[in-house]
């Protein structure tokens, strides 16, 4: 029998007005609606003005569409959990409840867990509650999870499906970045602590352009790409090539990185700010069974992007003129540029493409999950892993390493890591794999010492 | 704008408890770094694991203050131990993965929802630092100050703790200087420079290595155990790799591969982040504020200093990697 | 000492001029070692033996293997197979720096001073068995202090003979190329090696230095050390060794004393390439182009 997984995903929208009345965008419920059946009117109308609308729907796992969930109790908050009730609703047949605010301020939303249908509940903790913050005249809407929710036990066999199915996803998107760190670490030994903000640049360049801009997110992201090019080009320009043509050592070029990591984190933050934020689409969509994997469009969207894109490049790099050349500038430098090849045309080459194809690590992930200024810095020492995994400075180690550190952070709590600290099953393995492997599985094995 | 609230914080952090824990980590990174060449990349690991070693020894375990002190410290050596076997013989970038990644395993499992009966999750412990403030013998705080013009303070708990910082940095310099004056210390000196050298001479430098990884982890794990004491609560999340990067930071500024550096580096560092820090939340704060709230608010004001920090570190890697007092001949950073 | 000399010469005078010949007293024998990188033999020595005593010049063209060969024998570099011992003690798995403590240290072709040192300080580290270089001692400048002087009283007589003494409190950094071949000469002897290995020790020395770099050279055989050299300037070879191993494409191809070596047919093919008349192999240019790009990357991983 299979066992059947279900999540609850309860979206709630802080609305905001503009300043001519009347113009709430009261319509624009950023989930795709399932458009199965007859939509019955909905009991629970969206409120004029300011006001918070929550839709729950039950995710089911993953499995099929989402279904609105009806019959719960939601109630609204100000400031705190204890603070003054502003309103309470029991969703509708939409599973929507809209309570009207007054203003601008911090608004507590809380699940009532007596009211959710029977044989489901919130797990994770048994988060009901979530914080808004509401801005009026600020063009933006939030929108977030409220806990998965696991339904009955799934079956070992579904949790190593859908471990594998996420850490897939997740080791494409270490490789895109992880072979953006390999290729400039190839060519130029550059450790580089910033490449983590390289991710965060393009997701936070996909958002500006998205939601700053106004454009489609697939625009916004094909932009933000090149806008990450053209930012790895002057990064090259502007302080890697002028060290290196003081002969700065590579360790103190390793920690310029770490103060230039530094520098440009307190940066997005100081624009950004501290807050998570999400694109304007593609934010909650169901899963569609493909072969006996369920996916959602995204999903498979961000799988097709990031496998044509690597394999392209990995094809590019072992065909094309400057490929080789990056290969031989990699292997020896002085005897490249004598050999006239222009070793600083190359090694530009190497950071627009590096920093490209991270940038677009940063826009998946973007798409996949949300846009906060530190999501590159947390995801450095996974891409670090992976490179390191797959064998320093290998182009094919780095997409390996990526896809066997992908999967080890995934499926690691369904081999009993505990799930609050999935990673550090992935740390573990490449610790272990490094003590029988020192040279990682791609490298070149040498004796140090 | 009061700039008595300013050199007031920039004083009390320059001097207080904070830059100890720096001093001491980064005097243990100095050992690492700045003599041996080792790129530790985990100092925060070491600290965590002797904090943690000490708090569940006397919190969960419900051992003696002493006992869990000596286990801290085994925990730190022992963290050496098993970092250095596999990965003292590899290149140095693979020791700074192994350990950066290592102390963020530890920092994850101290954290963890799923520890909290042994480790508190990510609240972490409190309820360990009786025996310390018992020996408290400092009835007040103490503030030094003209008029309203505030130049430093401290409280009584802090004095303390000043009073055994200090004393702990004084100890562990002390020690560094006598080790590193020695025979012992030039073969560290050698092997950052040229491991194959040392090695044609006869010396076993994997066992060197291993030494310094060792007593540089101990220096950390003191400085893990002091933090914890100081402020009464082992939180995991004070234990992340940005501190290692700070305590980095802080060394290059004093000047890594010289006795003093690490502290005067930590003095330093402090006394710029606190007055820096200070300097804009006083500038964007009260109703007038001196740089308008569309240029940067009081929460971006937060922000500048560590803008400026990163800028530092990096100017300084570039025009000064010898530190602000250090001799560029005898600093090998740019070495392998 | 000198008597000694004149004899280990003579036997050597009736030993076979065959690779791999036997010694009447040998001190460093060695079988079957051999050494790849990727898929090419390096290295790839049926049988060693170095006399004892005497000055060996191991030469060959770029490529055929001598520093690779340095580098095992040493214990800096591990072969696939082979054993070979010192004074009839195996040698094999024993690490670098147990092998320069039985007597038996090495220089590098690029000088390996310590440029961040003063002189007599990488003269100091020379020094074996030092109090001062244990952990728990080292803190009391009391149980070593006296070792420490008796070093330095060793170290500056041996910076005297070398010519450095006027350099004694310089960063050896500041030395030149040849000045930094005699530093690191020196700070060998500060081992008191039985067996000295200098990697081509006249690269990048500054031929006015040349002349005293040699008698330097000849005087470690005089004080009664053997010594093993690898080098590619002939007028070297022939002034100074009394024995000479050819090596080439990894293989010793001819042994012998420098003037019966220079006038072998087979050592001249393997100078000049086996192009214009092969009769021992087929000596394969890009072969030899790719041995040499290995030992270089061998050499750049390592360093």
């Amino acid at each position: 029998m299979r066992l059947r997984l279900a999540a609850l995903l309860a979206v709630v929208m802080g609305m905001l007005i503009l300043l001519t009345p009347g113009t709430a965008i009261a319509q624009a419920t950023p989930t795709p609606t399932p458009s199965a059946g007859a939509v019955p009117t909905a009991d629970n109308p969206i409120v004029e003005g300011a006001n918070i609308t929550v839709t729950l729907l039950d995710l089911k796992g993953g499995e099929g569409k989402p279904e609105p969930v009806p019959g719960v109790s939601l109630t609204v908050l100000k400031d705190s959990k204890t603070g003054a009730e502003v309103g309470s609703q029991t969703t509708d047949s939409k599973g929507r409840v809209s309570i009207g605010i007054e203003g601008n301020g911090t608004y507590v939303v809380e699940l009532d867990p007596d009211t959710l249908p029977s044989g489901v509940k919130l797990s994770g903790g048994g988060e009901t509650t979530k914080t808004v913050e509401v801005k009026l005249a600020s063009s933006n809407f939030v929108q977030f999870q409220i806990g998965a929710v696991v339904v009955e036990k799934a079956s070992f066999g579904s949790k190593v499906v859908d471990g594998t199915r996420s850490g897939i996803i997740s080791g494409l998107l270490i490789a895109l970045a992880a072979l953006g760190l390999s290729l400039i670490f190839g060519t130029t030994g550059l450790t580089n602590f910033g490449h983590g903000e390289l991710i965060t640049f393009g997701a936070i360049a996909t958002y500006i352009f998205n939601r700053g801009v106004g454009l489609p997110v697939i625009v916004a992201g094909i932009l933000a790409v090149v806008a990450a090019a053209v930012f790895g080009f002057l990064q090259d320009r502007i302080l890697w090539r002028p060290l290196r043509n003081r002969g700065t050592g590579l360790i103190a070029m390793m920690i310029v990185s770490i103060g230039f990591a530094l520098l440009l984190r307190s940066v997005y933050q100081y624009g950004f700010g501290g807050s998570t934020r999400t694109l304007s689409e593609y934010v909650v969509q169901g899963r569609d069974s493909y072969l006996g994997v369920d996916l959602s469009h995204k999903e498979v969207a961000i799988v097709l992007v990031s496998v044509i894109t690597i394999t392209v490049t990995c094809i590019a790099l072992m065909r094309t003129r400057l490929g080789k050349a990056m290969r031989a500038v990699s292997d020896n430098p002085a005897l490249s540029a004598s050999s006239g090849m222009r070793v600083d045309g190359v090694i530009s080459a190497v950071w627009i493409l590096g920093t490209a194809l991270t940038g677009l690590a940063g826009v998946l992930l973007a798409v996949q999950q949300q846009v906060n200024f530190q999501m590159g810095f947390n995801l450095l020492l996974l891409v670090f892993a992976g490179v390191t995994l797959g064998g320093l400075g290998t182009i094919w180690g780095a997409l390996i390493g990526s896809l066997i550190i992908g999967l080890m952070v995934e499926l690691g709590p369904v081999f009993g890591v505990p799930a609050s600290i999935k990673e550090v099953g992935a740390l573990v393995v490449l610790i272990l794999i490094l003590l029988v492997r020192p040279q990682g599985i791609l490298g070149k094995a040498q004796r140090i010492g | 704008m009061d700039f008595g609230t300013i050199l007031d914080a920039a004083l009390s952090s320059a001097l207080g408890p904070q830059a100890i824990v720096f001093a001491l980590a980064a005097i243990g990174l100095n050992v690492h770094f700045g003599y041996t060449g080792l790129l530790n990349f985990g100092q925060a690991g070491f600290m965590s694991i002797a904090a943690f070693g000490l708090a569940v020894t006397v919190v969960t375990w419900d051992l003696p203050f002493l006992v869990g002190i000596l286990v801290g410290m085994v925990g730190a050596v022992l963290l050496a131990l098993v970092l250095g076997v596999p990965t003292l013989r590899l290149r140095a970038d693979y020791l700074a993965i192994v350990t950066i990644a290592t102390s963020e395993i530890l920092r994850l499992v101290f954290g963890a929802v799923e520890f909290k009966d042994t480790f508190g999750g990510s609240n972490g412990l409190t309820g360990f630092v009786r025996p310390y403030q018992n020996l408290n013998p400092y009835s007040d705080g103490f503030s030094l100050h003209i008029g309203s013009f505030g130049i430093v303070s401290f409280s009584k708990n802090d004095l303390w703790s000043i009073t055994v910082g200090w004393l702990l940095v004084a100890l562990s310099c002390l020690v560094v200087w006598a080790l590193m004056r020695s025979p012992w210390g030039r073969v560290l000196k050698s092997i950052r420079e040229d491991e194959d050298a040392v090695r044609s001479l006869g010396k076993n430098v994997f066992a060197y290595k291993m030494q310094a990884l060792v007593l540089g982890g101990v220096f950390g794990g003191i400085a893990g155990i002091f933090h914890i004491l100081k402020q009464g609560s082992a939180v995991p999340t004070d234990f992340n790799t940005t501190f290692t990067f700070y305590a980095y930071a802080a060394l290059l500024i004093g000047g890594a591969a010289r006795v003093l550096g690490p502290v005067v580096g930590s003095i330093i560092f402090w006394f710029l982040i606190s007055g820096i820090g200070s300097f804009f939340s006083e500038a964007t704060g009260g109703s007038d504020p001196v740089i308008p709230d569309w240029i940067m608010t009081q929460t971006q004001s937060s922000l500048v200093r560590l803008i400026l920090l990163g800028l530092g570190l990096m100017l300084l890697m570039i025009f000064r990697p010898q530190g602000i007092f250090g001799d560029r001949r005898e600093i090998a950073i740019d070495g392998r | 000492m000198a008597v000694e000399l004149n004899a280990a010469r003579s036997a050597l005078a009736s030993i076979s001029k065959e690779p791999g010949s036997k010694k009447p007293d040998a001190i460093v024998v060695g079988s079957n070692i051999t050494r790849t990188f990727g898929g090419l033999k390096a290295v790839d020595v049926e049988h060693i033996e170095i006399p004892r005593g005497v000055i060996t010049a191991l030469i060959g063209p770029n490529g055929a293997g001598k520093t690779t060969l340095f580098n095992l024998l040493t214990g800096f570099d591990e072969p696939d197979e082979g054993d070979w011992a010192f004074n009839g003690k195996k040698l094999s798995n024993v690490p670098a720096y147990k092998v320069a403590r039985l007597g038996m240290v090495r220089t590098f072709q690029l000088t390996k001073v310590l440029s961040k040192l003063t002189v007599i300080e990488n003269m100091r580290l020379g020094a074996t068995g030092q109090r001062g270089e244990r952990f728990f001692s080292a803190a009391f400048k009391s149980l070593w202090s006296s070792q420490e002087d008796a070093n330095t009283v060793r170290a500056d007589e041996l910076l005297g003979r070398f010519k450095l003494d006027a350099k004694r409190e310089d960063f050896a950094g500041s030395l030149s190329g040849g000045q930094r071949k005699l530093l690191e000469m020196a700070r060998a002897l500060m081992v008191d090696p039985e067996l000295i290995m200098l990697d081509e020790p006249m690269a990048g020395v500054n031929p006015a230095l040349k002349q005293s770099l040699l008698e330097h050279v000849k005087s470690l055989r005089d004080e009664g050390r053997t010594v093993l050299f690898v080098e590619h300037d002939m007028d070297m070879v022939r002034d100074i060794s009394d024995w000479v191993i050819v090596m080439a494409q990894g293989q010793i191809v001819a042994e012998g004393t420098p003037q019966s070596v220079m006038a072998d047919q087979r050592v001249i093919d393997a100078y000049l390439g086996a192009h214009h008349d092969t009769d021992i192999t087929e000596i394969d240019l890009q072969d030899l182009e790719a041995e040499a790009d290995a030992e270089l990357d061998a050499e750049k991983d390592k360093a």
